[in-house]
């Protein structure tokens, strides 16, 4: 009982925003993008404005979600050379046949080669607050978001001669979908190529068709002010990624976390249910003890 | 030439025998080793094999292929072996290739070490026996060798207590007339002596080396053969042809008993030998409990069939949406139809499936009958201390069968009595000695007789005043009548240090000579025309004449003996023994014979006019003074064996002597133990059998019937005719008549079976060993029931191969039952904890362990099924490699195992036995079946479909900082919540606990962090991403709250049904045991079988016997030699001969016409024979 009463209030507590920003409604700003192309140039880009009724006190994560999107289909999850994107010179040459057919283009090897790479999500989301028609762009965070694992074990760029990426994936062709190749994801050298976090965070597959995956965070700044006040907002969207012809969904989600997650109806709503259900039987087993038991305690086989 | 003449010395002639292709030349090493022969297409081998044996299967080379191919006979093997074959395909690789191979290898090796600590064990044995000593006639002299350099046609001295090494042809022996004593324990469990005799012109021309090495007889005979008392063959030696039959003939594993030295040419070697080519496979007996597991796995092996096509179908519609609509997916579906991925998919799921098919539930199962027949062997209350004789369970895979007997065939003679013989009572000149008469009471005073050397005053004599009378020697009879008994006989004696050691045929024999013994007869010794004994004090040695061994149709024993020198004495000292075997058929039976007056010389035929000295003996038969005392009391007591030894000579009225049952008490307390887990079993309305041989006597219990042998072989009969009648099938198919009878005959022996099993106890008396299997097979057949036999002779093999169960007794009569048993008992009583506790523990031992089984591979691996639905039926495995391939065998086995090693005691040992309804669960069924299985099926679709979709409920609208729905972790959480849920539920279903459970619990969670962890780390990863796909999953998930907040809900909601089922049948569900017992109680217990015994126990001497079908040896003793015509006596006793033959005639006539007097037991002039019959 205690657990689950205490999850309903840590949830309660907990501050979270869900923006649809697919645009199959006609209505909606994105709507014009609906059928952009993977890499059309210049991208589609559209802008949704939203309200915090709340304001989100701790570090707020920014998420995206998307729905039936099948990321654990049986040959999406297997179409990945783990060892070209763990630095291995010979397999960034030389990509696992399980990349196939996104192994090789026009003869050069795709690094990163494979279904998951290819279709890795492009959107490019950017939080402003309207203050008073004045647009003030949210610093959002793009490291931190992946597994220490991953980041630091499961992904290393290839090694070599000097640090200059563009060297080091020479030979190497970019994959078909994205508009630019993997060394030039980022300025930062310790989040580009292999390492780029975004690149991590998707390659990290999801276990649903519908899920979630980190996007950016969010800091509070200092202790006077919540991260994000109350008030307007708005979302701008480059519009790169192709959802509609599967019946998919994007969203943005913004949320406070606490130890054990966000805002989550479900874990609280079942504890509640399971122990209701355990009061109840334990009551009525009791009552039955007390009814029956006793009867056949006495005469009952010794052992 | 004899090569062209094969068989001029067989009267049989060629039409009967085969052609006598076997050639063996003495002393011709060199002609065996280049014959061949063919074996296979164009090869060929050496027709003559060497000695040594191999029964070892494998040797270094081939160890490796030969067990893998034995090991791949399995069908779920050849399945595994096939799925990973499919795995290599890459379409359809959906679980990693060593998911399956690392589980099957390790199985595979499991048993492999096991079948090799097997054959280490074998090479040990083989090497052991191939070099024994042995002496083998080398150039001219006898070496030491060793077995293994044994050849065809050399010649072999064995000395006293050697082990025959090969088939041989005995040449000649020590032994006056080349006799050669054998015992043949090791071959047909007979543990009385045998004898062998070597042809006389060996046996003469072969007396010393130089001849032997000089010997170039050659033996023709049949090729080797598994038959071990036939031979047939000739020796051609100086152009003279002997026959050969089975007498002359020592088989390998026999022992030479009381033969100093003989000698034999071999004839058979190693593999060649009878004894090798009899060793056949054992077939395996298979429990109820695993023709079931058979079939559900054949049954699980089905639904994932169906699962896979279904999944297959639905995957083939997804892959058109897939194809058309998903562009991220669409390169992947290119040149592809969706019937193509369906089929794929459907592979696909196969593989992902197979791992459900319980493919190390047989190995466990193994490993959890071995224990529990090590239970039994170790369990002390079976243990018979007086013997030092465990219990033993010989097969180790029926264990669980043992709580679903439903009828027990139980052997008379030796298992439900003990057929101990001692020597109770006898009638001398009128004087009724023995038990019963008022003496016994009286403890004998001074029974340390003159000339008694220490130790052997053991047999307690049963009447004080007998044993006083024997001391007075006064009376001529009494005299006459102990010397007698140590007289006639086919003991043998064997002087061990200070001790006499009486190697007797059968226990009566046995019986009465010790008897003699303490009476101041002691029998010392015997050579092959003489028989020393000593008359209280003084020790004289008689000439043996004639002995006329026991057979079945004169029913007694004859010897014809002159004490030596003394002429005079020679007329009165022959006295002509006779012990009648009278067939007791029931109270109504004929007992007795007519005494023939005068001095009837009634030694037999074998006198052949030879003018012997008449002695009159009679045999009569006599239950009288037992059947009149003994039949109110309670038949079923009566069954003991009575004996009475009876001699007669000049037309006096006789020594009468009647044995009494030797320990009549004992075996009214076996019985009535039998009796009470009779009623035991029978309390719930099954009706034990108990086949006997003779049980003539109607037990004074209800409901019980009794079938002699003759009836039940018409019943049979029409059985078997109707057997062979299906062998024709046009016969029945055209004659409408055919078929009819065949119904009929069905009918016949249903009805039978249903009366037989509607009545609490079916006594079949006088059957033969095949019939008692016959018995066996019908209730087996028309019940459909699970069958125990239990008996302790040769006779029983038969009945013990049959049933499901056979039970064996052993240390009684040889080792023939135990041999072929499947449990080793040493007393009847212990059949009672055999299966009321160890068989019910160990029936819900397995039945407990098959549902954990089952179910924990249901609620892990069913989660996959779900899967399917959310990853668009590609055929995505849910868990990570690892997970799976160690799940079966590392993270659940041992809960599993615990429970179907130690869960047993709802109730303990005592109370099991107390309350025998317990044991109907198993009767029935109850415990697992295929209601069972459904129930645990679902129960485990269940778990799986609570852990998988509270997972996936609460991954779906998680946002968090590390776990944000991603695979792995979805993967890991999943794993968890079932591995923990299944082992919460094993915890609750176990209800006893011990130290190992625990720690069996305990090492699978330790289990599961370890190779978590070792599969998971990072450097495991950095060697082989390709293998160690998922690091730090578990660490990153577990580490998540959330996650562990998930993990703890699935398990509640998982447990809290069971738990509250448990608590419900723990409160409520007892009552229902409860209510039984509560209700025998009520129920008016039913009279106990009241067995009583009018005779004291008294000291008694168990014979280590084993009946032999065949006719005592005394023959061979005597035979031809040892009846040597004496000139003195054929003079002075020609007169006599005309005596012979009246007696002869009178002999006859009164076998022929069996006076059935039922009347008087006792009277004047009768002597009495009693004894048991086989």
């Amino acid at each position: 009982h205690s657990t689950s009463e205490i999850i309903i209030l840590k949830a309660a507590e907990f501050k979270k925003t869900k923006i649809d920003y697919t645009g199959t409604e006609p209505s909606s700003p994105c709507n014009k993008c609906l059928n952009v192309s993977w890499d059309s140039t210049p991208p589609c880009t559209c802008t949704i404005n939203f309200t915090l009724e709340h304001a989100f006190e701790s570090n707020v994560f920014m998420y995206y979600g998307l729905s039936n999107f099948y990321q654990n289909h049986r040959r999406y999850v297997k179409s990945r050379d783990d060892s070209q994107l763990n630095g291995d010179n010979s397999s960034l040459l030389n990509p696992s046949k399980e990349c196939e057919p996104y192994r090789t283009n026009e003869d050069k090897p795709i690094a990163p080669c494979g279904a998951i790479a290819n279709s890795m999500f492009n959107d490019t989301l950017e939080l402003y607050r309207i203050d008073n028609d004045t647009r003030t762009p949210i610093t959002l965070i793009k490291k931190g978001i992946a597994w220490w694992t991953d980041k630091n074990v499961k992904f290393r760029n290839p090694t070599g001669d000097g640090n200059n990426l563009t060297a080091l994936f020479q030979g190497t062709t970019k994959p078909v979908n994205w508009p630019k190749p993997v060394y030039m994801l980022d300025s930062e050298p310790d989040n580009n190529g292999f390492i780029n976090e975004d690149f991590i965070v998707w390659m990290r597959t999801a276990a649903l068709p519908t899920f979630r995956k980190l996007y950016r965070l969010i800091e509070r700044k200092n202790n006077f002010q919540p991260t994000l006040q109350a008030g307007k907002y708005s979302l701008d969207i480059a519009y790169n990624y192709p959802v509609h012809s599967f019946d998919g969904r994007k969203r943005m989600i913004l949320s406070t976390i606490s130890w054990m997650g966000g805002k989550n109806p479900f874990l609280g709503i079942a504890y509640i249910t399971v122990g209701s259900i355990c009061f109840f039987l334990g009551v009525v087993l009791l009552f039955i003890h007390h009814k029956y038991g006793n009867r056949n305690t006495s005469a009952d086989i010794p052992n | 030439m004899a090569e062209q003449d094969p068989a001029p010395g067989c009267p049989r002639g060629k039409q009967k025998q085969p052609a006598f292709t076997w050639e063996v030349r003495a002393n011709d090493r060199s002609y065996h080793r280049q014959v061949r022969k063919k074996f296979a297409f164009c090869l060929s081998k050496r027709k003559y094999s060497g000695n040594a044996i191999r029964t070892a299967k494998y040797n270094l080379l081939t160890f490796l292929p030969l067990n893998l191919y034995e090991q791949f006979h399995r069908m779920a093997n050849v399945y595994f072996v096939f799925v990973i074959l499919l795995q290599t395909f890459p379409e359809i690789s959906t679980l990693p290739w060593y998911t399956l191979l690392f589980p099957l290898s390790c199985l595979l090796i499991i048993r492999g070490l096991r079948d090799l600590v097997d054959d280490i064990g074998r090479h040990r044995s083989d090497r052991s026996i191939n070099s024994r000593p042995c002496e083998i006639l080398a150039g001219s002299r006898f070496c030491w060798r060793q077995w293994r350099d044994i050849c065809v046609g050399d010649i072999v001295r064995l000395r006293k207590d050697s082990v025959v090494p090969a088939d041989l042809l005995l040449l000649c022996s020590s032994e006056p007339s080349s006799l050669c004593y054998v015992e043949t324990a090791d071959i047909d469990g007979e543990t009385n002596l045998k004898f062998r005799q070597a042809l006389l012109v060996t046996h003469q021309e072969l007396q010393s080396e130089e001849s032997m090495a000089a010997f170039d007889g050659r033996v023709r005979c049949e090729e080797p053969n598994s038959r071990l008392h036939t031979f047939t063959g000739t020796l051609r030696w100086r152009g003279r042809t002997h026959a050969l039959d089975g007498d002359r003939i020592l088989l390998r594993g026999c022992r030479v008993r009381n033969t100093a030295l003989c000698h034999g040419l071999v004839l058979y070697a190693g593999f060649d030998s009878k004894i090798m080519r009899n060793s056949g496979k054992i077939k395996r007996k298979k429990t109820k409990l695993d023709q079931l597991m058979d079939r559900l796995v054949i049954v699980i092996f089905l639904l994932l069939l169906a699962t896979s096509l279904g999944l297959a179908v639905a995957s083939g519609f997804w892959a058109r949406t897939f194809q058309e609509k998903h562009s991220y997916l669409a390169a992947l579906y290119q040149h592809t139809s969706p019937a193509h991925q369906a089929f794929l998919n459907f592979w696909g799921f196969t593989i992902l499936l197979s791992i459900i098919i319980p493919m190390s539930m047989y190995i466990t199962f193994e490993f959890i009958y071995l224990v529990n027949s090590c239970f039994i062997n170790w369990d002390l209350e079976m243990y018979y201390g007086a013997k030092d004789i465990p219990a033993e369970a010989r097969s180790t895979s029926l264990s669980d069968q043992l709580g679903q007997i439903q009828y027990i065939f139980s052997d008379k003679t030796g298992t439900l009595t003990q057929n101990i013989m001692s020597f109770k009572k006898c009638c001398v000149n009128g004087t009724i000695y023995g038990s019963g008469t008022g003496h016994e009471n009286k403890q004998p005073q001074g029974s340390g007789l003159s000339g008694e050397r220490p130790g052997e005053q053991k047999s307690g004599v049963c009447d004080v005043t007998l044993l006083e009378a024997a001391q007075r020697d006064n009376d001529p009879v009494l005299r006459e009548f102990l010397r007698l008994l140590a007289l006639c006989h086919t003991v043998m004696v064997e002087d061990r240090g200070d001790q006499l050691v009486y190697q007797a045929a059968s226990p009566d024999e046995e019986a009465l000579v010790l008897a003699a013994r303490s009476l101041g007869y002691v029998f010392l010794g015997r050579t092959q025309d003489s028989i020393t004994i000593r008359e209280l004090g003084k020790t004289r040695t008689y000439e043996l004449l004639a002995m006329l061994d026991f057979n079945s149709d004169r029913k007694r024993m004859s010897v014809l003996a002159l004490c030596g020198g003394d002429a005079a004495d020679a007329v009165r000292g022959q006295p002509g023994g006779e012990r009648g075997r009278v067939p007791r058929l029931g109270p109504e039976a004929p007992r007795g014979r007519g005494a023939a007056g005068g001095a009837r010389p009634g030694a037999g035929q074998a006198l052949r006019g030879d003018g012997a000295e008449p002695a009159a003996a009679r045999g009569h038969s006599h239950r009288g003074q037992a059947a009149r005392r003994g039949p109110r009391d309670h038949p079923a007591a009566e069954t003991g064996q009575h004996q009475s030894v009876g001699a007669d000579r000049r037309q006096t009225r006789l020594l009468t002597d009647d044995m009494e049952i030797l320990e009549e008490k004992e075996v009214s307390e076996i019985l009535q133990a039998y009796w009470e887990s009779n009623n035991n079993l029978s309390g719930h309305g099954d009706a034990p059998c108990s086949l006997s041989q003779q049980h003539p006597e109607t037990p004074c219990h209800k409901r019980a019937i009794i079938i002699s042998g003759d009836f039940l072989d018409r019943i049979l009969h029409t059985g078997e005719v109707l057997k062979e009648k299906k062998g024709w099938p046009w016969q029945w198919l055209c004659c409408g008549r055919a078929e009819a009878s065949q119904d009929q005959g069905a009918l016949v022996e249903k009805a039978f079976v249903d009366l037989a099993t509607s009545c609490q106890a079916v006594i079949c008396c006088r059957v033969t060993p095949k019939q008692k299997a016959l018995m066996v097979q019908l209730v087996k057949k028309h019940k459909k029931a699970v069958t125990l036999a239990i008996g302790d002779g040769a006779n029983d093999v038969n009945m013990i191969k049959t049933a499901d169960i056979g039970v064996g007794i052993s240390g009684l009569e040889g080792l023939q039952a135990v041999q072929c048993s499947d449990y080793a008992l040493a007393q009847f009583s212990f059949l009672q904890r055999l299966l009321l506790v160890h068989g019910r523990w160990n029936y819900l031992r397995i039945c407990k362990f098959l549902r954990c089984f089952f179910y924990k591979t249901f609620a892990g691996l069913l989660a996959q099924v779900w899967f399917a639905f959310h990853s668009g039926f590609t055929a995505q495995p849910l868990y990570e490699g690892w997970f799976l391939a160690l799940y079966n065998i590392f993270y659940t086995a041992y809960p599993v195992l615990s429970v179907g090693l130690f869960e047993q005691q709802d109730v303990s040992d005592k109370k099991s036995l107390e309350f025998p309804e317990l044991y109907v669960v198993g009767q029935q069924d109850e415990l697992f079946n295929y209601r069972v299985f459904g129930v645990t099926l679902l129960h485990g679709v269940g778990t799986s479909l609570i852990s998988f979709y509270i997972t996936l409920w609460a991954f779906e609208d998680h946002v968090g900082t590390k776990v944000v729905g991603d695979y792995e972790s979805f993967s890991v959480t999943v794993a968890l919540s079932a591995l923990l849920s299944v082992l919460v539920e094993i915890v609750l279903d176990t209800q006893y606990w011990t130290v190992l459970s625990f720690l069996m619990v305990t090492a699978s969670l330790l289990l599961f962090c370890l190779f978590s962890f070792l599969t998971q780390t990072v450097d495991a990863y950095r060697i082989a991403p390709a293998i160690f796909r998922f690091p730090d999953a578990s660490w990153n998930a577990l580490t998540d709250p959330y996650v562990l907040l998930v993990v703890l809900l699935s398990l509640v909601v998982n447990t809290l049904p069971s738990l509250t089922l448990h608590t419900v049948r723990a409160t409520l569900g007892r009552a229902s045991t409860q209510q039984r017992i509560q209700l025998r109680a009520r129920r008016a217990p039913e009279p106990p079988v009241e067995l009583r015994s009018h005779v004291p126990r008294g000291s008694f001497r168990r014979s280590s016997y084993a009946f032999s079908h065949q006719q005592g040896y005394g023959g061979l003793i005597t035979r031809g030699d040892s009846l040597r015509v004496r000139d003195s006596l054929c003079v002075r006793d020609s007169e006599d001969s005309g005596r012979v033959r009246d007696s002869l005639r009178v002999r006859d006539s009164r076998d022929s016409g069996r006076v059935r007097d039922s009347g008087n037991g006792l009277r004047a002039g009768d002597s009495l024979h009693v004894r048991d019959s086989l």
